[in-house]
């Protein structure tokens, strides 16, 4: 596993791994204990994709979903954010939809630097691996969608520093 | 958890051990200096100052840029610290979104027994 791999901690939940694996691509990872079937039945089904979607502990609200879940149909997300006051749309179309075990879509609210997400459901015995790799369209792309998504860069970190050397000095 | 980079938490903790870098910090947090007025303000000679910023820029707290004759020191950004804090947000909102899901299988797997017993009955 890479240095960048990062893993919940928190007893009795699966973990689920993030890794930046290259310099457009992004995986996470994750067990489900269920067959594919189940858990793609809970990705590709609008009326149940909307109520794990959306994390209520992020503050994200999501306001309106439509979708067409086969290949070449297309989706159309519209989720709300205390940090945002205008609702964000998130679209695009569904390159590939392949029950139990694919699904590739597009992100086209980014432009031409969205990336393209492909899911992938392995069976494992009654037990489903998900992979969920993110491929951007170039290094710049990423390294964009990181640092414009990052929570206020400078102050942040000025306050860490701060901190830091408070507590340097009082160690004297 | 976060797992940081070890080898560059000790090069950040190193940089931030010593007073003068402290400063160094500080100063250039109100504006970005050159390595000579650096050297002025701490009472230090140039060579002494090109030390201590090349420990801060190591730590990658300091970013230098040569125009001419002039060294520029500004406050740098950390962006292995910003990545890997960005990329644990991103890993929380997957694994928040994932234990949502996770109930909706177990519904989904629930439901399908006795789905299967009603069958069988």
């Amino acid at each position: 596993m890479g240095e960048g791999t990062q893993t919940d901690s928190a007893a009795g939940k699966a973990k689920t791994t993030a890794e930046r694996t290259s310099d457009r691509e992004l995986v996470v990872t994750r067990t489900f204990n269920g067959p594919a079937r189940l858990v793609f039945e809970a990705w590709s089904k609008p009326e149940l994709f909307q109520r794990w979607w959306a994390p209520p502990s992020f503050g994200i609200t999501l306001i309106s979903y439509e979708a067409d879940v086969r290949t070449g149909g297309g989706y159309r997300l519209v989720m709300g954010h205390p940090a945002s006051e205008q609702p964000m749309a998130f679209f695009g179309k569904y390159l590939e939809v392949t029950p139990p075990s694919r699904i590739v879509w597009t992100n086209d609210e980014g432009g031409e630097d969205g990336a393209v997400t492909t899911v992938t459901f392995e069976d494992k015995g009654g037990a489903t691996r998900v992979v969920v790799h993110e491929l951007y369209p170039s290094k710049e792309a990423l390294d964009e969608a990181i640092a414009s998504e990052s929570t206020g860069a400078w102050p942040e970190q000025f306050e860490e520093l701060d901190e830091l050397i408070v507590t340097l000095e009082a160690k004297g | 958890m976060v797992q940081f980079s070890t080898s560059r938490l000790d090069a950040s903790f190193a940089a931030l051990s010593d007073a003068t870098r402290r400063g160094v910090l500080e100063q250039l947090g109100r504006s970005d200096a050159s390595i000579t007025e650096l050297a002025d303000k701490f009472h230090m000679t140039l060579t002494g100052m090109k030390k201590h910023v090349g420990v801060l820029e190591q730590a990658g707290l300091v970013t230098t840029q040569k125009i001419g004759r002039v060294r520029t020191c500004t406050l740098g950004r950390d962006q292995l610290a910003e990545e890997t804090a960005w990329i644990e947000e991103y890993r929380r909102l997957w694994a928040s979104r994932f234990d949502a899901l996770d109930q909706i299988v177990e519904e989904l797997k629930q439901k399908e027994t006795l789905d299967g017993r009603r069958h069988t009955d």
